[in-house]
């Protein structure tokens, strides 16, 4: 069991997606295991032939129990050079997903011109597309999100065959249902029904289309949908985007629908509190030290607002992808802003993987990582935040975004605050806060002037670096945004 | 696009960004960011949606016209999605 988090205690096995027998590849899903705080796909470091599953699904066992034993890879990868398997012994008990595994994966492919981001590329085999087939509608080429999601929806429409094509079976036959890219299919037929419907029918595993609406013009509303569900919840597979599933007694009474409520309820009580854990442990382990400056951000949105105008909506640029840019290019001035303690030790990290704190709608905050965000053009970023946030809220993120952000990043300025000082992510040991970008009397030259301009604070550890440093470090990123095209 | 067309729009749209939000629930000249707890990347989303299912470009500098329901239902039925 991956630690995914520092907050992890305890993980439960909450599907198998490969079996005895079965060849992986480095970074294939292998499982879904279910944290107080998500549910995330666990992706695997090793190359080889799973031999046994250890821990059967619905067990909760603790960070660090070892699931499965891979044995060494008899045959070939099927496609893409494989992979050199770890020297490490065939387990998964090595709380380091930090920084290896994620390399691989997190490359661009680019191959004939084909710009495709690592996380779309994951999607697009999810959903059985092949990207080679698409074209990108994002700038220079690049596919999108949308793109990859048409195209599965289009898959879905023409058969209800099983999704992956390119895929190995046996991870295939073991997914109940697509994954959770549910925003992209509203309603296929037209059919109208209310958000508040979608929602609950996402959470019951019902398909929108097949409930019978009784609401005004034939719009399904949720009654309808809850009606549905009582007739069909036996046989639903588990929804594994949801939460609590497992908490709903086995024979669905008419209060299925309710208590699937009251189980996500006890997940909130749950994730309030592995929260507070993490936090209260950070502020009774790290010495935070708190600085902050005022930077002057109109270069940087001017020249988001000029990019902007030649971009497609689909391919357009948000402020928060600069700001994270920056911060991950700003440590390479100051590495003691990036890496991990353990123990009394800091081990700085040549990899930088932003944690991006993300509030979920119900309630909570996951901080998951995008992963080598320095070597990401900001394109390449902005694909990548926007996949991760819109993951997140979802509901289904992966083991290595999870296990390994070096540093995090935190933007309030959504929500109108000038200013964030935020609490360390143990084992981390820095954090970046951003404040809204708002126009400021701003002086400079003499002269006093209207900019517009952000807050930038940042929260370190004193066992690791210390005021001047932390200056310096906020110093770079400043410097970095006065020159957004570099970036 | 009539006034209802365009509201039923921002609704499957705004669902889909954001499925808990209730529209009902947001006032006429209220945003939508502030009432429904939408960031930048919601929007982007949301503007995104409208764009899939319109084929208007809706550039940036609009951006402010689509932040309360009447002004979005206003931008959509008089652009010529």
């Amino acid at each position: 069991m991956p630690s995914l988090g520092a907050d992890m205690e305890v993980g439960k096995v909450a599907k198998w997606l490969v079996g005895p027998g079965d060849v992986v590849r480095r970074g294939d899903v292998v499982a879904v295991v279910e944290t107080e705080k998500s549910t995330i796909e666990v992706e695997i470091f090793e190359a080889g032939v799973i031999e046994e599953l250890l821990v059967p699904e619905g067990d909760e066992v603790p960070v660090g129990t070892t699931l499965a034993r891979v044995g060494a890879s008899g045959g070939t990868a099927a496609r893409a050079p494989a992979p050199e398997p770890a020297p490490e012994p065939a387990t998964k008990r090595r709380r380091s997903a930090v920084g290896a595994p994620a390399a691989a994966s997190t490359r661009m492919i680019r191959s004939g011109g084909l710009v495709v981001s690592p996380v779309l590329r994951h999607l697009a085999e999810r959903l059985g597309v092949d990207v080679h087939a698409l074209d990108g509608s994002g700038a220079g080429g690049m596919i999108t999100r949308a793109d990859v999601e048409s195209a599965g929806a289009r898959l879905r429409q023409v058969s209800h065959a099983p999704m992956n094509a390119g895929r190995r079976a046996p991870v295939l036959g073991a997914r109940p249902s697509p994954p959770p890219v549910r925003r992209a299919h509203p309603s296929l037929t037209g059919v109208r029904s209310s958000p508040l419907a979608r929602r609950v029918a996402d959470e019951l595993n019902i398909e929108i289309d097949d409930v019978q609406g009784t609401g005004p013009g034939g719009a399904i509303v949720v009654s309808d949908v809850r009606r549905a569900a009582q007739g069909k919840l036996p046989e639903a597979a588990p929804s594994l985007g949801q939460s609590g599933e497992e908490e709903v007694p086995k024979e669905p009474g008419p209060d299925a629908a309710i208590s699937g409520t009251v189980a996500g309820d006890a997940r909130q009580v749950a994730m309030r509190r592995a929260i507070g854990a993490l936090m209260a442990r950070s502020k009774r382990e790290i010495p935070h030290y708190y600085l902050s400056t005022d930077i002057d951000m109109s270069r940087a949105v001017a020249w988001l607002e000029q990019a902007n105008v030649e971009r497609p909506v689909t391919a357009r640029l948000v402020v928060p992808a600069l700001l994270i840019k920056a911060t991950a290019l700003a440590v390479a001035t100051v590495p003691e802003m990036n890496g991990f303690m353990t123990g009394d030790t800091f081990e700085p990290s040549a990899d930088v993987h932003v944690g991006v704190a993300v509030s979920l709608r119900t309630g909570g905050v996951i901080a998951p990582a995008i992963h080598h965000v320095d070597r990401l053009s900001v394109d390449e970023l902005m694909v990548a935040l926007r996949d991760l946030v819109n993951r997140a809220r979802g509901g289904m993120l992966r083991s290595s975004e999870m296990s390994d952000p070096t540093i995090t990043v935190t933007n309030l300025g959504d929500l109108g605050v000038d200013s964030v000082f935020g609490v360390i992510y143990p084992p981390q040991v820095a954090l970046v806060g951003f404040g809204r970008v708002a126009e400021r009397a701003w002086a400079a030259d003499g002269m006093v002037g209207v900019r517009s301009c952000a807050t930038a604070t940042l929260s370190a550890d004193h066992r690791v670096s210390d005021g001047h440093r932390g200056g310096r470090f906020l110093g770079t990123i400043d410097r970095l945004l006065q020159h957004p095209e570099e970036l | 696009m009539t006034d209802d067309d365009a509201r039923d729009l921002i609704r499957t749209v705004l669902g889909e960004v954001a499925p808990e939000a209730d529209l009902d629930s947001v006032g006429p000249d209220e945003t939508m960011q502030e009432a429904l707890d939408l960031d930048s990347i919601d929007f982007l989303n949301f503007v995104t949606g409208l764009h899939e299912r319109t084929g208007l470009e809706i550039p940036e500098r609009d951006y402010p016209e689509l932040s309360t329901v009447e002004g979005c239902v206003r931008y959509l039925t008089t652009s010529g999605g």
